[in-house]
This record gives C-alpha cells, structure tokens and sequence, in this order.
C-alpha cells in the first residue's frame, strides 16, 4: 500500500512560544483507518488540522500524495472533515447542507440530486432532506456531517472525536457504522479520539500521542499487548505500574523481589518501569505466594470483579471472576510473560 | 397573594398610563385648558399637519436616522467581526472603551461631542447640521450594533467558517454563504435598535445640531418651552399610536417565530 | 486573511468620536483658554456644591423609589404564564417608546397651577396646591421616566431563576418572606445594580426634567452643563470641569455597585 499523508518533522508553536507538536513523523497508507489517540492537549486535533490545512506547521512538511501541500489552503486541498461537534450549517436543512460542497464547486443540479440522494441512502437519512439540521437528534446531524464530507468523494475523511457528543448505545452502533463505510468506500480515514476502546476497535493503526510527541504507532493488538513505555500502557487499559530495576536479563526485581520475566537488553540494574494489566493478576492463597496485600474494596463490574488490593509498597488493580472478601489477605502471581518491562517513559519520542 | 399581585400591577400600569391618556384626551379639546375638558375637535390635527416647522424636522429625524443606522449597521458588524478576532486584551479594551457611550451620560456624549465640533469647525469648513447630527448619532449607535452582532459570534458553532472551507469555499465564499446568514438577525436587531434610538434621542442632538436643521424631539422642545399647545397633544396621541402598531406588529412576529419554534420542538 | 482587521474603520471611528472627545474634555477641564494648565475650573466647581447634592440627593431617591416599585413588578411578570408574560411586558415597557419629553411634558399639564390635580382639588373644595416646580415633580418625572429601565433588567434576572428554586427553598423550611431575603433578592442581584446604574446615570445628568418639572429653582447638574455650552453663562472649560466631576461621580458610585454583584456587570 501506498503512503497516501507524510508528515515531516512537523513542528507547531504558538506566538506564547508553547509547543503543540514537538517533532512528529508519520506516514499515513491510502485506504487505511488511522486513529490520533491520546489525552486531551496531546496534539493529535493539532495534527488533524495541519493535515486539513487550518493550521500551518511552524516547521516541517506536509505531503498529500507524494505531493508538498504546505501553504495549500482548505479548500483547495481533496481532504473533508468531520468536525467536533458536526459544525452544520444551521441556516440549511439537510439536504442543503449535503449539497453545501457540491454547490460550491458548481456540479450540475441533476449530479447533485443524484450524489446527494446516494448519501442520503448511505447514512439512512432519506425522507429527511427537507428537515431543518436544529430539529435533528445527536446521531442524526452525525449523520449528515458525515455524508456532507463524503459527498465531495474526498480522498481522505478527517474525523475529529466525532462520536463524543452521542450516548454509549449510539456510539457503539456509530463506530461499526463508520467502520463499513470506511471499508465500503475504500477511503483513508483519520480519526481523532481519546476513548482507547474506540481506538481499539475501529483502526487498522493507532497513534498514540502524548505532550506533542507520538509515543507509539501500531495495530489495535501491537499497542495493547506491547505497549513501549509506560504512558502507553497505562492510557490502553488500564495497568499496574511498579518502579522495579533489572538486575540482568530475563530477572526483574520489584518490591523487594525478583521474579522471572521474558524482556532483556537492559543494562545491569538499570531502573525500569514494570507493567502489568489487572487481568494478568491471578489470587492464589496467601502463604504460598511472594506477593501478599490485604484487599481494600472489591466492585462489581458485570464481567469481573474489580479488586483493589494494598500491597504495603504499592496498590494493586486486579481484574478477577471472582471475589474476595474485603479486608483477608491474598496472595497474587503473575506469569513471566504478563510482566512487561519498559524503559523509564520521560516524553521519550519515538 | 395572587389577586394582590394583579392588583398592584394594575396600579403601576395605572401610573405609567394615565398621563398618556390624559395627553390623549385633551389633544381633542376644544380650548386649549388642560384641566377642563369643553368639546371635541381635531382641530389641533389639522393645525398640526400645517406646522412646517414640525413636518420638516420630522422629515429631518427620520433622514438622520436612516443614514445613521445604516452607517452604524456596516460599521458596526464589520467592528464585531473584526474585534471577535481580537486577542483577549485588545478586545477588552475596545469592548471598554465601545462600552462608554453606553455608560456616559448622555450629557457628556453631547457636550464631548460638541467640543469636537467646535474643534473642526473653527479649522476646517464643518457648520452643525446634518453631518454633525448624523456623526454623532452613529458615534452613540455603533456600539449598540457590537453589542448586538458580538453574542452572535459567539453562540455561533466556531467550526462552521472552517467547514464551509473544508467543503471548498474560499474564505469571503465561506464568510458569506454560512457566517452572514447566522450573524444576521443580530444585524438586524442592531439596525432596529440603532434606528429607534436615532428617532427618540433628544440630547445628543440638542449639542450637535445647528440652528438650521432641528429633529422633532428638538422641536417637541422647543414647543414645550413656549406657550401651551395641544397641538404636542395632538403629536404625542399619533406617535402613541404609531409606537402601538409597531409594537403590535413586533410582538406577532415574535409570537410567531416562538410558535414555529415550538412545533419544532415538538417534532424532536 | 485577517479577520481583525475588519475592525479598522471603526477602530479609527473610536478614536476620532469617542476617545478624543472625551479626552477634549479633560483637556478643557484643565486648560484656561489660551491653552495653559490651570486648576480653576475644577476647584470653581466647588461653588456648586449645593447644586450637586441636590442631584445625587434626588436622583438616589428617584433610583429607590424605582427599586421599590419595580421589584414586585418584576417579580410578578417573571412568576406568570410563560406566553403572557411577553405581552404584559411589552404593555409594561411601551411608555418608554414614546419620547421622555412628552411623557416629561404629559406631567407638566398635570401638575400645572391650572392642570388636572388641582382642578379636582378645586372642585371638591380645597385650595390649589403648588405642584410643579417643587422638587417632589422632579423626583416624580425621573421615577416615571426611569421606571422602565429598573425593571427590565430586574426582569430578565428574576425570569432565569428556576421555578423549583421557590419549592426547594419552601422544602427546606423558608416562609414565604424568608425565600425573598434568602432566595430571590441574592440571585436577583446582578439585575437589581445594573436597575440602579440604569436609572441613576440619566436621573443625575437629567436636565429636561429639572427644567420643565423644577422650574428654576431646582437647578441639577445637568442644567448646570448645559448653561455652560448652550445657556447664557457660555464657559466651556467650565462645562468640561462639571462634566468631568460628574463622570468621576458616576465611576465611583458605579464601582461600589459592582461590589455588590458577584458577577460581571449586566447591561441592558
């Protein structure tokens, strides 16, 4: 596949001297489903709006199809957007607000009823073309922004957090919906999120971002399973962090113990960040293991139990099917290849 | 408690009304005792509409109004355009500084007003009249107008200028067909106001104005400082009843464009 | 395209209308007439001293007569159905279209020597009274005058507070008046300083009312600006010193209000 967006050493400043983007790279394949994922002031609407032409990198280059588009402004550039909050034009209704594009770049009428019409039927919004966009529910204007972009056949969608606003049902169904389009129509799409469920489940690839800088690119299961630094892995999922160091390969030492794990190349007793995820806790009866907490709460949460345990050092988050009282101690062990080791995380950019 | 309420209402209407009314009814009396009602006439009408003096500062007033509030319509939504694109401290200080004339007395626009003038005028070949009027009108209208278009700015989805864009608009494109539709009835309401206010206003003109070119509040003045007519009875029943018709007219559209509002509403 | 830039023709229009009249002003205040700085014209102010108290005197009476009237009035509108209440506030704020010089001139003929009241008096046997020029008309024509402006903004503070607020307040053991001091009159505030801004400023630079409800004899600083630039005693550096006195009035009076508004400052 080929890179359809190349971001290059982008730079963003604002007058105030505050970097937004401290040096991003990034190649975007054509029909692909990225997604910008990170905490909000991470960047990533900073970047979606380079990408739209809205803003103007301080430094660094923007290429749209092998081609520089630096200083090439929205309107000229065959990228639409779905805005944060759908940004319709209150003054049209729906069907004017679908035709906005089209009409605009002066497409005969009869192209228009019939490109419109298709999107209309896309988005299963027919029968509302002559309703007012105020009188629409939150899914539905998320419709019509969306077949408003797509209507111009740009080459790439840019979608800026647009499920935000809908309730969890909505989204749900939204996020699937987007998906098949996206396939359907073989397009590019970007998206920009702070939900890593949403981000997990939608993208062939997801940036993850932090304080301007990407932390790490990567499939839904690359990220999730091998998270690089400890900002990654505990923004995907939650994660147990422990400050630990590596004595030699293969060995990590965290409260007070050492335990057998799988990652190596550390230099000796170097100090590390050691991950695990609450579900890769097991409980198992106190006097036989080297971990032991008293558990502090215990909270149901449909598919598991959610238990937080006080290991004297630090508190553990574990994920279990089932329950142990409040206030007994248990003992908890963790394979070898559940513990993740990574690097000290201090806005290490890629 | 309620029918106490209704009951004192009806004593502050009675308060804010009676001398209109009173005014109304004596502009159809016979003589001119403003105590002792002696016969219908309307006599004081036909007088009225003889009165070169008033039909012409009424056409005065309403010359100045027009070019006024349309000068501070353009200049005033062009301002909010621009002062909504303002960084947060120079748009404080115009905002404060486009504030005063609301907040100043109006003595003190006049009279400021008035040094100005005199300033020009003695160096430069400006007379009081019409163009001084019709300054000073738009200096006290503009802000009016800003205050008016600004909220609009503000309730507006920010993202909309930026959509159009998207969608291939240039940016006077994008202004113009997504923008101005929503900043609009704000432009409205501004020019409306704009215009009320250069009809009614009194003492920004009596600094401003010459001798040759009096406004009718000017000239209501001036008859109120000279012997007793009914003739300003007659003048203030038809501009009650113009100010009712308006009003009227106003509040239906208003009913309305709630209605319409509601049922859609409804439709949700 | 810089959108801010809109805003230079009014930018400029600000200046040369609104700052640099105003800074004229402080120019003549200070300056004698060949242009060297003096302060006899802000300590000649002094002389007047009666003449300003008077103003701030009546019109502070003016501005809690208006408080006290307009605060039920207000919150009876606000208590209605939600579709008479914009027709009985329109029928409330109507007057106030009509030009203040006629309403000013409607009490004129009733407060006469020959005017109504004291024709009613006449008749049911008592002697006239002398209405007009006291400084009870005065006071009078500004509370009718400024009424309005009290409770529209008392008005559209008191519409906001939410129905439930009242029952919370009854829930938690409020009496009915123990809900006004606790609940009302605290969320009103904001309306209740800009009603007193509103209807303080034009009451102490009036000059129409003192002149045609006071007669001579109640002198406010209005009239006094006006004899400056207009009257006989032409003295516009004087006029300036008064007027800039007037303004510095106003500022601190209106700087101690916003103390007491939590908020920033409601206008209109």
């Amino acid at each position: 596949m080929e890179n359809i967006i190349n971001l290059k050493d982008i730079v963003v400043e604002f007058e105030d001297g505050e970097k937004i983007l401290k040096n991003i790279n990034l190649d975007i394949k054509d029909k692909e489903f990225v997604t910008f994922l990170g905490p909000s002031g991470c960047g990533k609407t900073t970047t979606l709006r380079i990408i739209a032409g809205f803003l103007e990198p301080t430094s660094g280059d923007v290429f749209f199809d092998g081609q520089r588009i630096n200083g090439l402004p929205p309107h000229k550039r065959n990228i639409n957007t779905v805005f944060q909050r759908y940004a319709l034009f209150p003054h049209l209704n729906v069907y004017e607000n679908i035709a906005f594009g089209l009409r605009v770049k002066k497409v005969p009428e009869k192209e228009i009823v019939s490109r419109v019409g298709e999107m209309l039927e896309m988005v299963n919004l027919m029968g509302f073309e002559k309703r007012s966009v105020n009188r629409l529910s939150g899914g539905q204007q998320q419709r019509v922004a969306i077949a408003r972009a797509l209507v111009n056949h740009p080459k790439v969608l840019l979608l800026d957090e647009p499920l935000g606003a809908l309730d969890l049902k909505l989204r749900k169904e939204m996020q699937i919906e987007l998906r098949k389009i996206q396939q359907e129509l073989e397009l590019t799409f970007v998206y920009v999120t702070h939900d890593q469920e949403e981000a997990l489940t939608m993208s062939d690839s997801i940036v993850v971002m932090n304080n301007g800088y990407i932390q790490q690119i990567g499939s839904p299961t690359d990220i999730y399973n091998e998270p690089v630094n400890a900002f990654v892995a505990d923004f995907i999922g939650e994660s147990n962090i422990i400050n630990g160091s590596m004595p030699k390969d293969c060995v990590v030492e965290f409260t007070g113990k050492r335990f057998e794990c799988v990652d190596k190349g550390f230099s000796p007793n170097e100090a590390v960040d050691v991950v695990i995820r609450p579900e890769d806790v097991r409980i198992i009866p106190a006097e036989k293991a080297q971990l032991t907490g008293r558990v502090e709460s215990v909270v149901f949460k449909g598919v598991h139990y959610e238990m937080c345990v006080d290991g004297v050092d630090n508190k553990w988050i574990i994920h279990s099917t089932k329950a142990c009282p409040v206030g007994s101690m248990v003992g908890m062990t963790v394979d070898p290849d559940d513990i993740h080791i990574m690097k000290k995380s201090e806005d290490n950019a890629l | 408690m309620k029918k106490l309420g209704k009951i004192y209402l009806i004593l502050v209407l009675l308060f804010l009304y009676v001398p209109i009314f009173v005014l109304i009814v004596f502009s159809f009396n016979e003589t001119k005792s403003r105590s002792v009602f002696s016969g219908f006439t309307l006599d004081w009408y036909r007088r009225l509409f003889h009165n070169k003096i008033i039909i012409s500062s009424l056409v005065n007033t309403i010359i100045i109004a027009v070019a006024a509030s349309i000068v501070s319509t353009v200049l005033g939504t062009l301002a909010a355009i621009g002062i909504h694109h303002m960084r947060k401290v120079p748009k404080a200080v115009v905002m404060n500084i486009t504030n005063m004339p609301i907040i100043n007395p109006e003595i003190v626009t006049g009279v400021s007003l008035m040094l100005l003038f005199v300033f020009f005028a003695a160096r430069m070949n400006l007379e009081f009249g019409f163009v001084t009027l019709i300054i000073a009108h738009i200096t006290f209208n503009v802000p009016y107008v800003i205050l008016n278009v600004m909220p609009k700015f503000n309730q507006m989805n920010p993202h909309i200028f930026e959509a159009a864009q998207d969608l291939g608009c240039s940016p006077v494109q994008a202004f113009r067909k997504v923008v101005l539709p929503e900043i609009m009835p704000g432009v409205v309401s501004g020019f409306l106001m704009s215009f009320t206010y250069s009809l009614d206003d009194f003492v920004v003109s009596y600094f401003t104005s010459g001798s040759t070119s009096q406004t009718l509040p000017i000239t209501i003045y001036s008859m109120t400082r000279r012997k007793v007519s009914p003739e300003i009875n007659a003048l203030s029943t038809l501009i009650f009843i113009a100010v009712v018709i308006v009003l009227i007219v106003k509040n239906a559209l208003e009913n309305k464009a709630a209605r319409k509002n509601a049922s859609y509403k409804e439709g949700l | 395209m810089k959108l801010k830039y809109f805003s230079a023709p009014y930018l400029v229009w600000m200046v040369v209308f609104i700052v640099v009249p105003l800074i004229m002003i402080v120019y003549f205040a200070f300056t004698t007439d060949n242009g060297s700085f003096t302060m006899k014209y802000i300590s000649d102010v002094g002389q007047y001293a009666n003449i300003f108290v008077r103003s701030i005197w009546l019109s502070l009476i003016a501005t809690a007569i208006c408080l006290v009237i307009a605060y039920p009035v207000a919150f009876i509108l606000s208590r209605m159905d939600k579709h008479k209440q914009g027709t009985m506030l329109m029928i409330v704020m109507l007057p106030m279209w009509m030009n203040f010089l006629l309403r000013t001139y409607a009490w004129m003929t009733i407060l006469g020597n020959n005017g109504i009241i004291n024709h009613i008096l006449n008749i049911m046997g008592f002697e006239s009274v002398r209405l007009i020029n006291t400084s009870g008309a005065v006071v009078l024509g500004m509370v009718y005058n400024y009424l309005p402006f009290m409770i529209l903004p008392l008005y559209s503070v008191m519409e906001k507070i939410d129905k439930s607020l009242f029952e919370a307040a009854d829930d938690l053991g409020c009496s009915p008046v123990s809900t006004l001091f606790r609940v009302v009159i605290p969320l009103s505030m904001p309306g209740i300083t800009s009603g007193i801004t509103m209807v303080f400023v034009p009451a102490i630079s009036t000059f129409i009312i003192s002149r045609m409800l006071g007669g001579g004899s109640n002198l406010l600083i209005g009239d006094l600006i006006e004899m400056q630039f207009l009257g006989n005693a032409y003295n516009p550096h004087l006029g300036a010193a008064i007027s800039l006195v007037l303004m510095v009035i106003i500022l601190v009076i209106m700087t101690v209000m916003n103390q007491f508004d939590p908020d920033e400052q409601v206008l209109m």
